[in-house]
C-alpha cells in the first residue's frame, strides 16, 4: 500500500501552484508555456490520485485524454509561436499587448 | 320658428369653414361679402327665433335646443344645448346686428391688405364664438365659447403680427383673459361640486341647498372671470394694448361684444348675485372704481384708439356696477346703447386713422369737419350719446344707472356722477382736437415732421358707402335707443322682456315720479357740465399740459407697476431658471450622469492592459475566489 | 472516504518522499531558471518524478505514457522550437515590467496552495460515483483494464481525441510554413504594433530580408495578415 491520497493531493497543489507563479511571473513565451505544462501534470496527479481512492478506472481515463489533448494543444501552440515570433527575436510575452482598452 | 336657433352661431361658423378652405381663392372683396352674408343670415335667423320668442306669453318665454350629448362622465353630464332666453335672445340680437354692420364696414377697411380672407375667417370664428357664448344653457359650454372669443381675440389683435407690438399686444390680451378664465373654471368646479349640475336652469333651481359661503366664492370667481373677459380692475390693462389690432376689431371686440361678455355673464348669474350680497357689493364697488379710474386715464391720451379704449373701460365699469347693485335691466340696457355708440366711435376712429394715412395721433389731427362731414356728424352724435346729453340713448340707459347706484349707495352715485361729467369731457376733447380747431396736420406735413405711414400729400376726405353705412346705422341707432326702456310705465319695455329671466332679482326702487325726474335732470346737467368744460378748453387750443398730467397719461402708472413688480422679476426667474438651473443643475446633473459613465468607463478600461499575464493574474485571482468557495462549503 | 494512511509501507513512503522532492525541485527549476534549454531539462526532471508517482499509483500504463509522449515527444518539441526561433538569450529575471505583478502573483500562489491543501486535508464534497467500472480487478493488468474502459465506455471521446490529432497536425503544418518569395504567398502573421514604426525587426530571421521600415504601424490592427511579402 501507498503513502495517504492527502500526500498526493499536496503534492499536486505545490506543483501546480508553482506552475501557476511560474506562467504570470516569466515572460519568456516558452517558458510560460511550460508552466501550462507543469499545472496540466499536476491536475493528472490529482486525476489517478482520486482513481486509485474511489476505485474508479474513469480517472485514469481522464488521465489518458488530457495528455491526448496537451500533446495536441503543444503542437499547436508552438506552431503560434513560431509563426509569430519568428521575425522577432528576443520577443517576449509583454510585447503583444495590441489588445490595450 | 325657435327651432331655427341652431343656425345663429352654426352659419358664422359655416362662413368660417368655407374661408378656411378656399378663402385666398375667394379674395378680395368676395371673401369679405360671404363673410358679412353669413353673419347677416344669423342676424336673420335671430330675428326669426325673437319674433318665435315674442309668440310665447311672458312665462313661457324659454326654450332648450339640446344638440348633443358632449361628455357624461358619473355624476357630470353636460350636453351642447342652447338655452333661449329673453336675456340671451337680445345679446344674440344685437351681437348679429353690430358684427354685421362691423363686417361691412371691413370690407372697406381692410381692402389693402394681404391678409383680407384671413380677417374675415377669424371675424365669422369670432361671432360663432360669441353665439355659442350668450346662446349656451351650461356653464361649460359658455366657457367654450368663452376660450372661443379669447382665442380670436388674440389671433385678431396680433393680426399683423410681424409687429412685435402686435404681437406682444396679443399675447398680453391671452395672459391677461387666462387669469380670469381660471377663476371661471374654478366656479365651475365648485357650481357642480354643490349643486350637481353645469346646466343653467338647473343650477338655478338648487341654489337653496347651498350655503352662502359657496354662493359668495361662487360669484367672486365668476366676477374674476368677467374681470377678465371686461378688462376691470385689476385686469383691465390689455384691453389698451389691443387697440394694435384692426379698427374693426378693435369696434367689434373690444367695444360691442366680447368684453360684454362678462357683463352677459354677470347677468345671467343674476340669482346667484342675489344670494351672495357680499359679493355683488364688491362686483359694484369694483365697477364704479374702474369707471372712474379708466375715464381719468381717457382725459390724458393723445392716441385716438387709446381714449376710445379706456373709454371702453370705464363704460364697461358702469355695466358692473349696475349689475353689482342688482340693476341687471339697467346694465344690459348701458350694454345695448353702449355697443351703438362706442362701435360708431371707433368706426369713426378707424375712418378718420384712414383718411390720416394711418396716424393715429389726435394731436395731428384737426378741422377735419368740413372735410369728413358723415363720419364728423356720425362722430359727433355718438359723442352726445356717451355723453349723457338728452335724448340721446346714452341719456337713458346712464340714468338708469346711476339711479340704481344712488339707490345702493350715495357714494358710488357720487363717484359715478363724476365719471359722468369726465366721459362727456374727453370725449368732447377728443372731437374737438379731431375735427376742429387748426389743421395741425398740414403744419406738421410742413415741418417735416415724419409720421409713420404718410405716402405722399394727405387728402382726408370720407371713406366708401361701405365704410358710410355702418356710420349712419349706428348713429341712427344711437340716437333712437333710448327707445327700448323709456322710464316711462308703459314704454318700458326691455324691462318687460327680460323680466322672466332677471325680475326676480331686480332691485326694486321705490322713487316718486318727482324724484325720478330730478334724477333726469341732474344727469342732463352733468352731461352739460362735461360738454361745456371740454368745449371752453379745447375748441381752439390743441395743447393744456396742465390738463394732461403724466399721471394719467401714464395710465396711473398701474401697467407700469404690473411691468415691474410682476413682469419683470418672472421675466428674470426665467432667466435664472433658463441660464443657471437649466444649464448648471438640469444640464448638469445630465451631463454629469454621462460624464460619470465616461469616467467610470475610463478607469475600468485600464483593466484592459493588453498583457496576456495580467489577464492570466485575473483568472488566477477568480479560481482563488471559487476555491474559496469550495472549502466554505467543505467545511461548514 | 477513508486515507489508506495507516497501511502504508516504508518502501512507498521513501519512494513517495524523494518523488515528490524531485516533482518540487524540477518544478522550481522549471520557474527559476533564466535559459529556457534549463528550464526545458528542469521539466523533464518533474516529468519523470511524477512518472515514478504514477507507478506507485498502480497507473502503470500513464506512467509510460508520460515518458514516451511528455517527457519523450513534447518537450523535445519544445527544445526544437527553442533552437528554431533563436529564443535561448537569457531573460532579464531581475525586474517585472508589469508592476504590482509579481507580488500579486505569489499571493494569489500562496492562496491556492493554502486553499487546495485545505480542501485536502478535509472532507470533501464528492459527487455520485462514476460508473467508469472500477480499478481493482484482481490480477487483470492496469493496461487491460484502461484499454477496455476507452474503447468501450469511452470510445466517442477516443475518436474524437484521433481526430483533433489530426487537426492539430494539420494546423500546425499550415501555421508553421515559411513565407515565400514576392508574388506568391501564404499570408503571414504579423504583429504589428500601433507604438511601432518598425513592426518587423530587423535582422535575423533566415533567408528573407528582414522587410525594413515596412508601412508601420498602419493597419491599427492587432496581429493582422499582410498581402504578399516584404522585400
Amino acid at each position: 500500500m501507498t503513502v495517504g491520497a492527502a500526500w498526493y493531493l499536496t503534492l499536486a497543489a505545490v506543483i501546480f501552484s508553482i506552475g501557476a507563479v511560474g506562467l504570470l511571473v516569466r515572460r519568456n513565451v516558452l517558458v510560460m508555456f511550460m508552466c501550462v505544462e507543469l499545472m496540466l501534470n499536476a491536475a493528472n496527479l490529482t486525476f489517478v490520485t482520486f482513481a486509485r481512492e474511489l476505485d474508479d478506472v474513469g480517472g485514469q481515463v481522464a488521465v489518458f485524454f488530457v495528455l491526448v489533448v496537451a500533446a495536441a494543444e503543444v503542437v499547436v501552440g508552438l506552431g503560434v509561436i513560431v509563426a509569430i515570433f519568428r521575425r522577432r527575436v528576443g520577443a517576449t510575452a509583454d510585447d503583444i499587448h495590441v489588445l490595450k482598452g | 320658428m325657435l327651432q331655427a336657433a341652431f343656425l345663429i352661431p352654426l352659419l358664422p361658423f359655416l362662413g368660417f369653414l368655407v374661408l378656411v378652405a378656399s378663402g385666398r381663392r375667394l379674395g378680395n372683396p368676395r371673401a369679405g361679402w360671404l363673410a358679412t352674408i353669413m353673419v347677416l343670415g344669423s342676424f336673420i335667423a335671430s330675428l326669426v327665433v325673437f319674433v318665435g320668442l315674442l309668440g310665447r306669453s311672458a312665462g313661457a318665454r324659454s326654450y332648450t335646443q339640446t344638440w348633443y350629448t358632449w361628455f357624461s362622465a358619473d355624476r357630470l353630464h353636460v350636453t351642447a344645448s342652447l338655452l333661449i332666453v329673453p336675456l340671451s335672445m337680445t345679446m344674440a340680437l344685437f351681437v348679429t346686428g353690430v358684427s354685421t354692420l362691423i363686417h361691412l364696414y371691413s370690407i372697406g377697411y381692410m381692402e389693402h391688405d394681404e391678409g383680407f380672407p384671413k380677417f374675415f375667417l377669424y371675424l365669422n370664428l369670432f361671432v360663432s364664438s360669441m353665439l355659442v357664448l350668450v346662446l349656451a344653457g351650461n356653464f361649460l359650454f359658455t366657457f367654450l365659447g368663452w376660450e372661443g372669443v379669447g382665442v380670436c381675440s388674440y389671433f385678431l389683435i396680433a393680426f399683423w403680427f410681424d409687429r412685435p407690438a402686435a404681437a406682444s399686444a396679443g399675447k398680453k390680451a391671452m395672459i391677461f383673459n387666462r387669469i380670469g378664465d381660471a377663476g371661471f373654471l374654478l366656479a365651475m368646479f365648485l357650481i357642480f361640486e354643490r349643486t350637481g349640475s353645469l346646466q343653467y336652469l338647473t343650477v338655478f333651481s338648487r341654489l337653496g341647498q347651498v350655503g352662502t359661503t359657496s354662493l359668495t366664492a361662487i360669484a367672486l370667481l365668476l366676477f374674476l372671470g368677467a374681470a377678465g373677459k371686461s378688462a376691470q380692475l385689476p385686469l383691465y390693462p390689455w384691453l389698451a394694448d389691443a387697440m394694435e389690432g384692426p379698427t374693426p376689431v378693435s369696434a367689434l371686440i373690444h367695444a360691442a361684444t366680447m368684453v360684454t361678455a362678462g357683463v352677459y355673464l354677470m347677468c345671467r348669474i343674476s340669482p346667484i348675485l342675489h344670494l351672495a350680497p357680499d359679493a355683488a357689493h364688491v362686483v359694484a364697488i369694483v365697477g364704479a372704481a374702474t369707471a372712474f379710474v379708466g375715464a381719468t386715464i381717457a382725459c390724458a391720451q393723445n392716441d385716438i384708439k387709446k381714449i376710445l379704449a379706456y373709454s371702453t373701460i370705464s363704460q364697461l365699469g358702469y355695466m358692473f356696477l349696475a349689475a353689482g347693485v342688482g340693476a341687471y335691466v339697467a346694465a344690459i340696457f348701458l350694454m345695448l346703447t353702449h355697443a351703438f355708440y362706442k362701435a360708431l366711435l371707433f368706426l369713426g376712429a378707424g375712418s378718420v386713422i384712414h383718411a390720416m394715412n394711418d396716424d393715429q395721433d389726435t394731436k395731428r389731427f384737426g378741422a377735419l369737419e368740413r372735410l369728413m362731414p358723415v363720419t364728423a356728424v356720425t362722430f359727433l352724435v355718438a359723442w352726445l350719446s356717451i355723453g349723457g346729453v338728452p335724448p340721446f340713448s346714452g341719456f337713458w340707459s346712464k340714468g338708469d344707472v346711476l339711479m340704481n347706484a344712488y339707490a345702493e349707495s350715495p357714494v358710488l352715485y357720487a363717484v359715478a356722477a363724476l365719471t359722468a361729467i369726465l366721459t362727456a369731457y374727453y370725449l368732447g376733447r377728443c372731437y374737438l382736437l379731431t375735427f376742429r380747431g387748426q389743421q395741425r396736420w398740414v403744419e406738421a406735413r410742413q415741418s417735416g415732421d415724419a409720421t409713420h405711414g404718410e405716402h405722399g400729400p394727405l387728402h382726408p376726405h370720407d371713406p366708401g358707402w361701405v365704410m358710410r353705412v355702418p356710420l349712419v346705422v349706428l348713429a341712427v341707432a344711437s340716437v333712437l335707443g333710448g327707445l327700448i326702456n323709456l322710464p316711462f310705465h308703459s314704454l318700458e319695455f326691455l324691462l318687460r322682456w327680460l323680466d322672466p329671466v332677471v325680475g326676480g332679482q331686480l332691485r326694486t326702487l321705490h322713487y316718486s315720479a318727482g324724484t325720478q325726474w330730478a334724477f333726469a335732470i341732474g344727469d342732463a346737467v352733468l352731461a352739460a357740465l362735461g360738454v361745456s368744460i371740454a368745449v371752453g378748453f379745447w375748441r381752439e387750443k390743441s395743447e393744456q399740459p396742465a390738463l394732461e398730467p403724466t399721471f394719467l397719461r401714464r395710465a396711473w402708472f398701474i401697467d407700469a407697476s404690473y411691468d415691474r413688480g410682476i413682469a419683470r422679476p418672472s421675466t428674470e426667474l426665467a432667466q435664472v431658471t433658463s441660464d443657471d438651473v437649466e444649464t448648471k443643475v438640469i444640464d448638469g446633473a445630465v451631463n454629469g450622469l454621462a460624464g460619470a459613465f465616461a469616467a467610470a468607463g475610463r478607469r475600468l478600461r485600464r483593466v484592459q492592459t493588453g498583457y496576456v499575464r495580467n489577464y492570466a493574474l485575473g483568472l488566477m485571482g477568480g479560481l482563488v475566489v471559487l476555491l474559496a468557495y469550495v472549502v466554505v462549503r467543505a467545511t461548514s | 472516504m477513508p486515507l489508506l494512511l495507516a497501511t502504508a509501507t516504508l518502501p512507498d513512503t521513501i519512494t513517495f518522499a524523494i518523488a515528490a522532492v524531485i516533482c518540487v525541485v524540477g518544478a522550481l527549476g522549471v520557474v527559476l531558471s533564466t535559459h529556457p534549454v534549463h528550464s526545458a531539462l528542469m521539466l523533464v526532471m518533474t516529468l519523470f518524478g511524477v512518472a515514478v508517482l504514477f507507478v506507485e499509483e498502480n497507473a502503470q500504463f500513464l506512467a509510460v505514457v508520460q515518458v514516451i509522449v511528455y517527457a519523450g515527444a513534447i518537450v523535445v518539441l519544445f527544445l526544437f522550437v527553442i533552437m528554431l526561433l533563436g529564443i535561448d538569450r537569457t531573460e532579464a529575471i531581475a525586474a517585472d515590467p508589469l508592476k504590482g505583478q509579481r507580488a500579486v502573483a505569489l499571493l494569489l500562489g500562496l492562496l491556492v496552495l493554502a486553499e487546495v491543501i485545505l480542501l485536502a486535508r478535509g472532507h470533501w464534497p464528492a459527487g455520485a460515483h462514476s460508473t467508469a467500472g472500477t480499478l481493482n480487478q484482481g490480477t487483470t493488468p492496469n493496461v487491460n483494464i484502461l484499454g477496455t474502459s476507452v474503447f468501450t465506455t469511452f470510445l466517442l471521446p477516443f475518436e474524437l481525441t484521433s481526430a483533433l490529432l489530426v487537426i492539430a497536425v494539420v494546423g500546425a503544418v499550415v501555421l508553421a510554413r515559411r513565407p515565400r518569395r514576392l508574388g506568391e504567398g501564404a499570408p503571414e502573421l504579423v504583429i504589428v504594433d500601433p507604438e511601432d514604426d518598425d513592426p518587423v525587426a530587423a535582422g535575423a530571421g533566415g533567408p528573407d530580408e528582414a522587410a525594413g521600415p515596412e508601412a508601420g504601424g498602419e493597419d491599427e490592427g492587432a496581429v493582422g495578415y499582410r498581402e504578399g511579402s516584404r522585400s
